[in-house]
């Protein structure tokens, strides 16, 4: 910040400001010091967000193979309408959206059944908080090498505990339900804490007023949770269902260690669309397909995520007309 | 015009990092081999491997150190050769990461020959040609660029035979005799017919064989042509050889001989100690593998007996140095070492690898291993070898096994009908190279 701000003419059509405000470097840095501040994290996001994405948007219109990166070969959108004949992708997109559902939907219900239990007065409440988040803290390979154990089919404890209920065991690598089940059994455990606890810091925000006026009127604990827990959390449920639907398009690791295959199940039938592009990129070094596959998931979280703020705000109109 | 091709060639560069992400590039390719002789001598020589080539296990690279004071060796491996490959092409098109001395399996030497020998360090340069008459014909011209460049050193081949358990056949009422088996299942058929004679005596969760995977994988083996024809053209899918070792696959699924595990799993390494499988088709690089995974107890346990419908080759390696490797000279001293005949000798009493110098192999002819009950090893493999057929190899030999193991497995485990498992692996096919 060298500036010679001193010399510089006064804007027109403005009087110069009286000394006592300060001098012109002081008035300069006050302007620009916070694009100074900014500065380390743009520059950052510029390396390692911005560029990643334009370029792979550039290599998405290439032929480009990991063996050969020099040799690049211009497919325009070819790779993109390659993709919509292409089945394995269409499966991909499918069994994201099967394993989303089932990994989110009981993952948001139990957490806002935990963070309402959370929120009474009881024993040890501190340590019960902190041990839900627990699960967040481990990392996905280790937590998934330990549920590939436990899913195993021959002499996995899954299998074990079915077996002395009496039920035959299951298939959790082979079959397409199954297999989806086990890997959104991982998803469940790992985030449901987290989820909880936001939610938790959103109840207790709700002014405590409202639970008193409505237990005046006669309402009870579960009335109370429908008609003041629930709209007073919608802005934070707004917030964890879109955190989880990106969470959920991007799935990828605990697919990738279920069986450590690449291609999702001997079938595909557990491949997201997260794996499906490691598959073409790093399997089979198609580098050209995976940036086309990395970008239409890109848009497609842009428009889930479109969607639902669309909704949010029609829903928040609704209530404000009424 | 030069800056314009120099420039274009740093957007080359530049563009294989930012695809890779590795950001070592910079360094790859410029470093100066012959820098490498640090001042004290001492150099520390990497090797980056898959599977078990067992150099560790055979006690080469403590010889190594001793001999070559100053030098020392380490070594990093991946179980799953097509984890290591992944993670080695990544390296390369980064030009960063990689190990002075680099393992390449058979079915990608191809690969490396035809696309990537600008990648890889010519190993004429430090007089490799010398030792082109210590190497069987077909093994030395499978790793020669089309420029006549040396670009690997082949450490072992991959003769095939079939282990198996005796205390299991025994059990069965099976016959246990290498000599007798081996008449027993001359073909295929007489083999597949074995195994529902085991299945039907076997006691509790023992099957035939472990995957109908490593049995297609044995039988296109015994190929000349499996996947491309000697011009270079695509042949896979109207190849009869193919489709015969498809076809055994197919029924052994059906009659439930496989204990359908996935070559390479944890699963499948517990159940060589569990006795979840009674016959494994094993290449000469094998029975190292069973000797790690059965353990101390298995030993006496295990036997080897010629294979069914012949002799083939399966698998086999070949040592590299990549052109960005620190340490070039070293490297081409060691590899020259670890894949001189009698270290091959060595390597191939101690853990199973049978040599591709042609000088081992007449050495190792009377060789016998305690583990697999004194079978006489050497003349087993090395009458394979001798038999096998020289096989046309192809860029994506590996890419195509995998669609069709992958297509045998849905077969398998899922019960998918053998023609959608056969469109399945087409589809596969022409995912992987399209």
């Amino acid at each position: 910040m060298t500036l010679t701000a001193s010399q510089a003419p006064a804007p027109p059509g403005r009087t110069a400001p009286p000394r006592r405000r300060g001098s012109a470097p002081r008035r300069a840095w006050r302007t620009f010091s916070p694009y100074a501040y900014l500065a380390p994290f743009f520059t950052l996001f510029a390396a390692f967000g911005l560029f990643p994405l334009v370029y792979t948007a550039y290599v998405s219109l290439y032929r480009v193979e990991l063996q050969t990166p020099g040799d690049m070969q211009w497919r325009g959108f070819g790779n993109y309408t390659a993709l919509l004949g292409d089945e394995y992708f269409w499966l991909a997109l499918r069994n994201t959206f099967t394993i989303g559902v089932l990994s989110t939907v009981p993952q948001l219900v139990m957490a806002l059944g935990l963070a309402h239990l959370l929120n009474y007065r009881l024993r040890g409440r501190t340590f019960l908080r902190t041990a839900i988040l627990l699960p967040y803290a481990t990392s996905v390979a280790a937590a998934t090498l330990v549920f590939a154990q436990l899913f195993g089919s021959d002499f996995g404890l899954v299998n074990y505990v079915l077996g002395v209920v009496g039920i035959d065991p299951v298939d959790w690598q082979n079959d397409t339900v199954a297999s989806q089940i086990a890997v959104s059994s991982i998803v469940i455990w790992r985030w449901t804490g987290y989820n909880a606890l936001i939610y938790l810091a959103g109840m207790q925000s709700i002014p405590n007023e409202l639970y008193e006026a409505a237990a005046m009127d006669g309402a009870s604990r579960w009335r109370q949770f429908f008609h003041v827990t629930l709209p007073g959390l919608r802005p934070t449920i707004v917030f964890t269902v879109v955190v989880s639907t990106i969470g959920a398009t991007q799935l990828f690791g605990e697919p990738l260690l279920l069986e450590g295959q690449i291609s999702g199940g001997i079938s595909h039938q557990y491949q997201t669309l997260g794996l499906y592009m490691y598959e073409q990129g790093w399997g089979f070094f198609h580098l050209g397909r995976a940036a086309a596959i990395a970008w239409v998931m890109f848009l497609l979280i842009v428009v889930l995520v479109g969607v639902n703020a669309l909704i949010a705000r029609r829903r928040s109109r609704k209530e404000a007309g009424r | 015009m030069p800056i314009a091709r120099a420039v274009k060639r740093a957007a080359v560069r530049l563009g294989a990092v930012a695809l890779t992400g590795a950001l070592l590039a910079a360094c790859g390719g410029s470093t100066d081999d012959t820098s490498s002789d640090g001042a004290g001598g001492k150099v520390t020589i990497t090797v980056d491997l898959f599977g078990s080539f067992g150099y560790k296990e055979a006690g080469l690279y403590a010889e190594y150190e001793k001999l070559h004071p100053g030098v020392t060796i380490k070594q990093t491996d991946t179980e799953d050769e097509a984890d290591y490959w992944k993670s080695l092409q990544t390296r390369l098109a980064g030009g960063g990461g990689l190990a002075d001395v680099q393992g390449i399996e058979v079915g990608r030497i191809a690969s490396v020959t035809q696309q990537q020998a600008d990648r890889f360090t010519d190993l004429r340069k430090y007089g490799a040609d010398a030792l082109k008459d210590q190497f069987a014909p077909a093994k030395w011209a499978a790793a020669t660029g089309k420029g006549g460049e040396v670009l690997g050193l082949g450490t072992d081949v991959g003769p095939e035979a079939m282990c198996y358990r005796t205390d299991l056949f025994k059990q069965a009422g099976l016959p246990t005799d290498r000599d007798e088996l081996a008449k027993k299942w001359a073909t295929w058929d007489g083999y597949l017919e074995l195994g529902k004679q085991y299945k039907a005596k076997a006691t509790g969760k023992s099957a035939w064989l472990d995957s109908v995977g490593s049995l297609y994988s044995i039988m296109i083996g015994q190929e000349k042509e499996r996947y491309y024809d000697a011009s270079g053209k695509l042949i896979w899918e109207e190849n009869p050889a193919l489709r015969t070792a498809w076809e055994h696959s197919v029924e052994a699924a059906k009659d439930g001989l496989s204990a359908k595990l996935d070559q390479w799993s944890p699963a499948w390494n517990q159940a060589f100690a569990a006795g979840s499988f009674a016959t494994i088709p094993c290449p000469a690089w094998m029975l190292g593998y069973i000797k790690g995974q059965a353990g101390e107890s298995g030993k006496g346990k295990w036997d080897v007996a010629p294979l069914p419908g012949g002799a083939g080759n399966w698998g086999g390696s070949y040592l590299a140095v990549p052109k960005a490797a620190a340490h070039k000279k070293e490297a081409y001293e060691l590899i020259k070492w670890l894949t001189a005949p009698e270290q091959q000798t060595r390597l191939f009493e101690k853990q199973g690898n049978f040599p591709s110098a042609t000088g081992a192999i007449e050495k190792v002819a009377g060789a016998k291993d305690p583990f697999f009950s004194d079978a006489p090893i050497g003349k087993i493999f090395g009458d394979a070898a001798k038999a096998a057929p020289v096989q046309v190899l192809g860029v994506h030999d590996q890419n195509i096994a995998q669609q069709i193991t992958n297509a045998l497995s849905e077969v398998e485990r899922k019960g998918t009908s053998p023609e959608k498992a056969w469109s399945n692996a087409k589809k596969g096919v022409a995912n992987t190279i399209g």
